[in-house]
């Protein structure tokens, strides 16, 4: 399929999906209750088939965490680029795609290691690199480490 | 290098222990040769460095030719184990496991900026170990990031000249 086509059939599946210009994908920020719906449409979908989730990778912007998925289809060669965010700092969270994409697993640990984010219905959500027992979330923008890091 | 200044070093005469016997030391010249010309390493590289090690062993830079012959599994038959790349901190106690596991006489190599002091990870990281001297012992270090073939085989050349110090009487202290 073409952008403009699985720009158009994105925006009929989700209406509040907001296109963001001029990026090497077509990224879409989308709200996140409806994500993980988005999720298995796309993969669903015969003209789509969105089957490999090729990288999922969370985002601190001072004002907000997200996500970043980035899809693809084994089928057709097309790709897409899903963004959801939230405000909250103290405990963000989101739906998991593990039960769509099982490759979703290990990307949503590494998430929850490095920024404290926790995803619904994870089937095994723990620490992946760092040990068990660490202190703080080290890719969030306020990570502070005095032994450590020095601020030059 | 000349060959003369490669060989004039006078802190390796300082590592000679007080005790050695003068009666041994034709036993020890005989012992030390075989045991410095036949450093068996364990398989131990981690990141890039261990790239420039395999270089090193390959075709062109070829160090079977300085006794390095096999690389061992095992670290119960491993003599030297050459430390390339970056530890971390959840590396850090397997490491010590693998060189408590091996037996006497044990050397290690420090090989790469990583391994000497933490190298590029030094100011900004929070899960590097700033030089691998911080879990075990280090005999040589090979500077460099990574260092090439060449420096590792100089490294090693230093090793062999360090075990070729040692003596029969301490059989049963290392180095």
């Amino acid at each position: 399929m073409d952008n403009e086509s699985i720009k158009a059939r994105v925006q009929t599946l989700v209406p509040e999906a907001q296109l963001e210009d001029n990026k090497q994908f077509i990224t879409f920020v989308i709200p996140a209750e409806k994500m993980h719906d988005l999720a298995l449409s796309l993969k669903n979908n015969e003209d789509l088939a969105f089957d490999y989730l090729f990288c999922l990778t969370g985002i601190d912007t001072v004002k907000h965490l997200g996500i970043v998925y980035h899809l693809s289809s084994t089928k057709y060669g097309h790709s897409v680029v899903l963004k959801v965010q939230t405000p909250d700092r103290e405990n963000p969270a989101f739906d998991t795609v593990c039960d769509v994409w099982r490759s979703g697993e290990f990307y949503e640990r590494e998430v929850f290691d490095l920024f404290g984010i926790r995803f619904n219905n994870h089937p095994d959500l723990r620490r992946i690199f760092l040990d068990d027992n660490w202190k703080g979330f080290p890719f969030r923008k306020d990570y502070v480490d005095e032994i450590n890091i020095v601020e030059l | 290098m000349k060959e003369t200044d490669f060989r004039d070093n006078e802190t390796l005469e300082t590592f000679k222990l007080p005790h050695h016997n003068f009666l041994l030391t034709t036993i020890d010249d005989i012992i030390d040769w075989g045991r410095s010309n036949s450093v068996w390493p364990l398989t131990f590289a981690t990141s890039c460095c261990g790239i420039e090690m395999m270089a090193a062993g390959a075709a062109r830079y070829d160090f079977a030719r300085f006794g390095i012959e096999v690389y061992r599994a095992s670290p119960r038959q491993a003599d030297v184990i050459v430390v390339a790349g970056t530890i971390v901190n959840k590396m850090a106690p397997v490491l010590k496991r693998l060189y408590d596991q091996m037996s006497e006489p044990k050397y290690v190599i420090a090989m790469g900026a990583c391994a000497v002091s933490g190298g590029p990870f030094y100011y900004n990281c929070y899960h590097v170990i700033r030089g691998v001297d911080h879990v075990i012992p280090v005999d040589v270090y090979i500077p460099g990031c990574p260092p090439r073939p060449e420096a590792l085989l100089y490294g090693v050349m230093q090793l062999q000249r360090k075990i070729k110090l040692q003596s029969v009487t301490d059989m049963n202290k290392s180095l």
